[in-house]
């Protein structure tokens, strides 16, 4: 645990693969821009790596810097090449204590939910896991009536998404929180910008390296929901795999793509690499069209910042009809159909 | 070699099925409303460890930390197969965040003593962080290895593990002790044993004993009650079914690490959601209605 420290810059886990940085790290390091900027301080990056050529973590450095990082904290080790918790922990609690940043944010990835809790176990520190929201300001202790000033409040869905939940973590700072990829906004880069990249050394002794990796598999990302400008999402009312095959003619049709709610995944219509969610992919297309999905809270929040949202469901109470700007009350199975033959109505006009 | 296991558990509201009358006015979710049940990702940590108990023998020991009525979760944990089952419970334990429940459950494990293994399920349906796995390895300063799919092998003090890691997998190695979190396509959890639910249906922790002595002896004196709950604990200890109950003093946990106290986070304000149901446009679902929806969006743009 650091104490409150006013002047402790927002810092972002800067999280890369194979000498490139994660999207999510880019769009922190955006979001930490703008907390910063109401803090008054510097934005940090730390990126841990290695065997990644010198111009290679120098070029994740600048890439950082144009997103708005102001001081990139480079830890160039051979043995950081691969990521495994307690060395990447290590590298993270040897710089918290040394630089005492107020803030400091991770991808809720599988690596950020892995070593996020790690770190704030160790720092003796708060930890807030998939912020849908971040924000900063004054909160008073509703007990000692304490006035807390300018604090990160860190926003997020809880019980299953049925009720949104404002965190704060007053006196045992850093305050720590990760965010799911495609929650904040990626935003432009600025070449511009200008930044200053600073190496730093982490010893890591045997018990920083106790995991052995044997073998890696990283699959080839099936579909990219997240850079489709149009999404057509099926649900459980879809109901079978066959009839998915509509769904695919649509999105054809319109240059798009196939997503899909938890029903639909779990009822094995479409893969998981489909799935839109709290415990999918979270999206903010131009056009979202959500055909028999029922629309839970879980869906919903991976979904419900897309421009413009037309649901087509038989039920007219499904609650995916209240985030919608277009509401088809009637069966897909005659809608879908009759959309595309008006897209190519449309096409040949 | 044979292992040893320590299997973390929860009870947890069914938050997949809330109801509105399980909303209170303030918004928030009134668990006691809610279903109770298994969290489901940590029966598949259970399934792990059972199966690494029946390929190289050894013992497992479930934990749970809740009020006494979780105790169903560890009769879950018998019938399917558990050799020994540990409740800690405290009224001090209440509103432990993460960083305070990860505390408390690491002094719990040091307590139960020797271990090879701690397995926790990835997350809990309540809170969805997934943070207390890690964190307990944390504070045990052990290795953790999570999004466990798979026990490649065992063999002496190395554990080869093949984990999820969302576009993909690995296979690492450890050394034990290590603690592991479970995914929910590890395995398929056994379904109960029934001679086990007939052997084990009434094994209990005190606390439930005292609260169904209260329940059956409403106008009795507490002298005539505790006398009751002594006779029912010996009786049930005779059979060998008294179930560990663990205070916060037990495991010797220091008080300022525990609760409130010790939770860093505080929640500060808790919205439910609410639906709105204005704004949407309602389209016909006929071929006109359709197709004056696209025209509109082709004039928005939206469309190219």
């Amino acid at each position: 645990m650091i104490d409150v420290n006013r002047q402790g810059e927002v810092w972002v886990f800067a999280e890369q693969e194979d000498g490139s940085l994660h999207d999510v790290a880019l769009e922190l390091t955006g979001k930490a821009r703008w907390l910063a900027d109401r803090l008054g301080v510097a934005v940090g990056a730390v990126l841990p790596g290695g065997g990644v050529a010198d111009d290679g973590m120098k070029k994740l450095a600048a890439e950082l810097i144009a997103h708005g990082a102001d001081k990139v904290y480079v830890v160039d080790d051979d043995r950081l090449g691969h990521y495994q918790t307690n060395s990447y922990a290590r590298v993270l609690t040897t710089l918290i204590e040394k630089h005492c940043p107020q803030i400091v944010l991770f991808g809720a990835t599988p690596m950020g939910r892995d070593l996020a809790p790690r770190v704030a176990s160790k720092a003796m520190a708060g930890l807030t896991a998939d912020c849908t929201d971040l924000n900063i300001s004054d909160v008073t202790d509703p007990k000692t009536k304490q006035v807390h000033e300018k604090l990160l409040l860190q926003i997020r869905p809880a019980f299953g998404g049925n009720i949104i939940a404002t965190i704060v973590n007053y006196d045992q700072w850093p305050q720590m929180a990760t965010v799911r990829e495609g929650v904040m906004q990626l935003g432009d880069p600025d070449a511009s910008r200008k930044g200053e990249v600073i190496e730093e050394t982490v010893e890591l002794d045997e018990s920083c390296l106790a995991i052995k990796l044997i073998e890696r598999h990283v699959e080839e990302q099936k579909v990219n929901l997240k850079a489709a400008r149009i999404v057509v999402a099926g649900g459980g009312g879809v109901g079978s795999k066959d009839n998915f095959s509509m769904l695919y003619d649509l999105a054809g049709s319109l240059g798009g793509v196939v997503a899909a709610s938890r029903a639909a995944v779990d009822g094995g219509y479409i893969d998981k690499a489909h799935q839109i969610g709290q415990t999918g992919t979270t999206v903010r297309p131009a056009l979202y069209i959500a055909v028999g999905i029922s629309g839970a809270v879980q869906h919903r929040a991976g979904m419900e910042e897309s421009a413009k949202i037309i649901a087509i469901n038989t039920d007219p109470a499904a609650p995916i009809h209240s985030v919608a700007h277009y509401s088809i009350v009637g069966d897909f199975s005659k809608v879908v159909p009759m959309m595309i033959k008006a897209i190519k109505e449309k096409e040949i006009a | 070699m044979s292992y040893d296991s320590i299997v973390c558990v929860k009870q947890v509201p069914d938050t997949a099925n809330v109801t509105a009358e399980a909303m209170k006015e303030d918004g928030t979710v009134n668990r006691a409303a809610l279903p109770a049940i298994f969290n489901p990702e940590d029966l598949h940590a259970l399934e792990t460890a059972l199966e690494v108990r029946d390929a190289h023998g050894g013992t497992v020991t479930v934990l749970t930390m809740g009020p006494p009525k979780a105790a169903e979760v560890l009769r879950e944990c018998l019938y399917r197969g558990a050799d020994k089952a540990v409740l800690l419970t405290d009224r001090r334990a209440a509103a432990s965040d993460t960083l305070a429940t990860s505390y408390i459950l690491s002094q719990a494990i040091r307590t139960i003593g020797k271990y090879d293994f701690v397995f926790c399920g990835r997350q809990a349906i309540d809170g969805d962080t997934a943070q207390v796995g890690p964190q307990c390895a944390e504070k045990l300063d052990i290795p953790q290895i999570t999004y466990l799919e798979k026990v490649v092998k065992l063999s002496g003090d190395v554990a080869k593990i093949r984990r999820n890691i969302g576009q993909g997998y690995e296979v690492v190695e450890a050394k034990l002790p290590v603690l592991f979190t479970v995914v929910d396509t590890a395995n398929t959890p056994r379904p109960q044993a029934a001679c086990r639910v007939m052997r084990c249906k009434h094994a209990r922790v005190a606390g439930e004993i005292q609260g169904e002595v209260r329940t059956a002896m409403p106008d009795a004196s507490d002298e005539d009650r505790q006398a009751e709950v002594e006779r029912r604990v010996k009786a049930t200890d005779e059979r060998g079914l008294m179930i560990e109950q663990w205070d916060l003093d037990h495991i010797g946990a220091d008080l300022q690490r525990c609760g409130l106290a010790g939770s860093p986070t505080k929640v500060q304000k808790v919205l439910s959601v609410v639906l709105t149901t204005d704004g949407f446009q309602e389209v016909a679902a006929t071929e006109e209605g359709v197709r004056q929806l696209i025209k509109e969006l082709v004039v928005d743009r939206t469309l190219g």
